[in-house]
């Protein structure tokens, strides 16, 4: 037997510093363009909160060369899908398209991304839509208590921002903005662009060089990001929505760095703590033992930043003391004695085995490429992912346990018709 | 081209003798197997005091069977790398295994244990309880999911469609244990059931194992599915859901044709133009934004500043269920322009119906959405198993050639039939102010029993998970 051949994908940099990856998949005559900008919501200036989310929301609506219109029927003759999302850290466009469409859908992205117009008309529509979304967030617990644990984790720092800014800072945010958004931080030095699908590398590669080779902006200024200070008490917020039926617990820690050697410690301690078949351990205690939930799990979030751990539960208020207390106990349990050999194993089992699903679609291969593409893991990161995770020992799962899951330093939100004022 | 690459079979069909039907599809692209095992029940098979069973069922059947005790469930499939799930709809119960093909054996055999030898344990049963009432009153802090379900109900009088998947609250409260437990032998029989197998399989092999698990399961009684005729709407109706709320949203909803009506197709070629083609797989489909830029409502509502978004729902159902539009309100904006407006564009189709460019493009949507919605051995096995389910698999294969063939006539022709005022059902959500602190303190009960005599409790969601 050979060796695994693994993705392979095809990777070039081209001479102003675009990063271009394509990986053919024939299983449908479709093909997926995900290209990624380095110019999330963290570089949002402070006295604009929810930029980046505006310019995201408004960049595919015009460019110099086309009306949003014009755009509209582009991508609706052809039945294609064109998403522009935003994170902390990037704004990504995402195209699904027919083989058939590929070379004027990636044309549109190149496009969008590197022409936006921002039409003033635009502008005014989405950000009403985005006031409106505001709105919708402000009557939804779970956004709620989400968005007021990041707050809490990072206080004076850029992830405590909401994304989608204010309403007010929606309102005033002039347009004048978004162009010097777009003019400062998109850059080929920031773009990647990754193709997944029913074409050959070389001849995606070869048409995202004609779309994105002559790009040619200076590369942004770094921007540092701020430490982040760690908690050292216990923080409790109750935000009472009593219109609401269910209260939502956010429960939390600042962590690790995505490039921190015990990364994948990490991952695995998520995985058994609040991931593993039906929620992990917590999943297994609240909803399934204890019946007090119908959602109990845990994610990680480690970036660039040392990203958030997260606990989310969903309970009725009457349990929400309880399910608090029960959080509290899991938390201890672990950081005392660590997750069992047979949960690592169990863990390590269902993360490598699960790769051949994750790999199995041409948006699930693009979004792998395109994340080992942002925090340098290497085009083979597929193949040295099952070898990093066996590696993993029971004493370093522990001591990531033992080092961050400290019941009296977590912040703890919860929204919803629960309310301990007295 | 990737269809002379691409390594799939025809759809095998074999009926084991206890009436269990089999459907294997060889997809071999990548090193997974996906198994469905589909039930004929679901809310639309549920009668007053018992709503929400089937849903119920779907999660104690998760939970140990006589060969798969309750502490050796977790990890069973997460072992080989796979995800297992299920759900329940108006019309089915269903449930999934993905994973490496070397599963495929254990696959079987929970779809196997599941069909035949579940335990109900009575505390379980009361341990779930809980947990589906939290499901239900997590879908109750969403408003859009609040009015959907007094909308569905006010549009209903007689079919059981009415009632919310997830069950009225009252009855999760007073359910019984043998409830559940005989609504699951009456329904969990190989008779009533069709199994999926899509992947990395060979097909005889696969049929062969299938009948080597379940085989021995005896068949039963044939369940009898609820057969009532929904009366034809004579007015408009309207219902209003008024909450403490930030944003107020519009529903308008039409009777609609059953998927095997020939009307079904031009209506996903009429909510296309509208709305945008969302494809036809309740599984998938929601993954992939619809093309909706130029959709005439998308036009009138969106880019005319009256909504921050809409969506049009064309459900594939066993029998006629509802178009329904929905719609956003934009943050200041007029809740009765809006309405205006929107009736208007449902009236304006109804009478000079769709351009030839129109229809041109739906098609192009609807011809793309299927290949991007059939883009994984687990989104191909839920697809076979849906349609059969709901008419039959061979419309699995009839769904590209049905939606290219619907003319500008038809189209025309279903909209004048099924848009008319009478056969409609306006619902709002209306916000109404947050109650300030002091009179939370003081009000706060009054208010909330004010609200819940208004409104019959209950989620309201399309689908119930697990």
């Amino acid at each position: 037997m050979s060796a695994p051949r693994g993705l392979a994908p095809v990777r070039t940099v081209l001479g102003n510093g675009a990063v271009l990856t394509a990986k053919a998949a024939h299983a449908i005559p479709a093909v997926t363009i995900h290209a990624t900008i380095q110019a999330g919501s963290v570089f949002d200036p402070p006295e604009h909160a929810g930029l980046a989310n505006l310019v995201a929301q408004t960049m595919d609506r015009g460019t110099t060369t086309r009306t949003s219109d014009e755009i509209a029927i582009d991508l609706d003759n052809r039945g294609a899908s064109l998403k522009v999302g935003l994170n902390r850290h990037i704004i990504s466009v995402s195209c699904t398209c027919l083989t058939e469409d590929f070379a004027d859908m990636l044309a549109l992205v190149g496009d969008v991304v590197m022409n936006p117009s921002f039409p003033p008309d635009q502008v005014a529509l989405r950000r009403g839509e985005i006031i409106t979304n505001i709105r919708q967030d402000e009557d939804n617990p779970a956004a709620m208590a989400g968005e007021a644990l990041l707050r809490l984790l990072y206080p004076g720092h850029p992830y405590a921002q909401r994304p989608a800014g204010s309403v007010e800072s929606i309102e005033t945010m002039p347009p004048a903005a978004l162009r010097g958004f777009h003019e400062t931080l998109f850059a080929p030095a920031s773009l990647s662009v990754v193709i997944v699908g029913d074409v050959a590398e070389a001849q995606a590669i070869e048409a995202a060089t004609r779309v994105f080779g002559g790009w040619d902006v200076a590369a942004p200024h770094a921007m540092p990001l701020p430490p982040v200070a760690p908690a050292t008490t216990r923080q409790r917020l109750v935000l009472p929505m009593m219109n609401k039926s269910q209260a939502d617990i956010a429960y939390g820690f600042a962590t690790i760095l995505r490039s921190d050697p015990a990364y994948y410690a990490y991952y695995l301690l998520n995985t058994i703590l609040g991931q593993y078949s039906m929620g992990g351990r917590l999943g297994d205690r609240i909803r399934e033992r204890e019946g007090m939930a119908y959602y109990c799990f845990s994610s990680l979030d480690a970036n660039v930043v040392p990203g958030p751990l997260v606990v989310r539960a969903g309970v009725n208020p009457t349990n929400v003391d309880k399910a608090v207390l029960a959080i509290d106990e899991e938390l201890r349990r672990m950081a005392a004695d660590g997750p069992t050999a047979k949960e690592l194993d169990e863990s390590k089992r269902y993360v490598i085995g699960a790769m051949p699903r994750t790999l199995e679609t041409n948006a699930g291969i693009a979004t792998f490429l395109q994340t080992s593409e942002f925090f340098c893991l290497g085009t083979d990161h597929d193949l040295e992912l099952p070898a990093l995770l066996h590696s993993v020992t029971l004493e370093q799962v522990h001591a990531a346990a033992a080092a961050t899951l400290v019941p009296e330093r977590a912040a703890v939100v919860i929204a919803g018709p629960y309310d301990d004022r007295g | 081209m990737a269809s002379a690459e691409t390594p799939t079979s025809p759809i095998r069909e074999h009926v084991l003798a206890n009436g269990l039907k089999v459907l294997v599809k060889e997809v071999r692209t990548a090193p997974l197997v996906s198994v469905w095992c589909w039930y004929r029940v679901g809310s639309a098979d549920e009668g007053p005091g018992v709503t929400g069973v089937s849903h119920w069922c779907e999660h104690m059947n998760f939970k140990g069977t006589t060969n798969i005790p309750r502490d050796q469930v977790k990890g069973i499939i997460e072992q080989y790398g796979g995800f297992w799930n299920g759900y329940t709809f108006l019309d089915q119960t269903t449930y999934v295994e993905t994973a490496s093909t070397e599963a495929f054996e254990k696959m079987l055999f929970i779809e196997a244990e599941r069909m035949a030898s579940c335990l109900y344990h009575p505390d379980d049963c009361e341990s779930e309880r809980t947990v589906i009432i939290s499901e239900l009153q997590g879908g109750e802090n969403d408003p859009e999911q609040l009015l959907d379900q007094e909308l569905t109900a006010a549009a209903f009088r007689a079919h059981p469609y009415r009632n919310p998947v997830i069950g009225w609250q009252d009855d999760l409260q007073t359910m019984t244990r043998d409830d559940l437990y005989a609504h699951y032998r009456r329904h969990y029989r190989p008779n009533n059931a069709t199994l999926v197998i899509v992947g990395d399989v060979d097909a005889d092999e696969a049929l062969a194992r299938a009948e080597h698990h379940f085989g021995a399961i005896a068949p039963g009684p044939a369940a009898r599915r609820v057969h009532t005729k929904e009366p034809e709407q004579v007015g408009e109706r309207r219902v209003t859901v008024s909450r403490e709320g930030t944003a107020a949203y519009l529903k308008v909803a039409f009777h609609a044709p059953a998927v095997t009506d020939p009307d079904f197709f031009p209506m996903l070629v009429l909510d296309a133009v509208l709305t945008g083609a969302k494809g036809l797989s309740l599984w998938a489909s929601f993954r992939t934004p619809p093309p909706q830029r130029s959709a005439r409502l998308y036009k009138a509502l969106v880019d005319g500043g009256l909504a921050s978004s809409v969506q049009g729902a064309m459900l594939p159902t066993r029998d006629p269920f509802l178009f329904m539009v929905s719609a956003t309100l934009n943050d200041g904006a007029d809740a009765d322009v809006l309405e205006e407006i929107t009736l208007a564009e449902l009236d304006r189709v109804r009478q000079d119906g769709v351009t030839e460019d129109e229809l041109r493009r739906a098609k192009a949507q609807l011809r793309a959405r299927l290949v991007f919605e059939n883009n994984s051995v687990t989104n191909i096995g839920h697809q076979i198993g849906f349609f059969e389910t709901v008419a039959s698999w061979q419309f699995y294969d009839a769904l590209l050639p049905g939606t290219q063939a619907v003319t500008q006539a038809q189209v025309a022709e279903v909209a004048a039939k099924y848009l008319v005022a009478t056969n409609r059902t306006i619902g709002w959500f209306e916000p109404v102010p947050e109650a300030t602190d002091d009179e939370a303190a003081t009000d706060a009960g009054a208010a909330g029993m004010a609200n819940e005599g208004g409104l019959p409790d209950g989620s309201g969601d399309a689908g119930a998970g697990r």
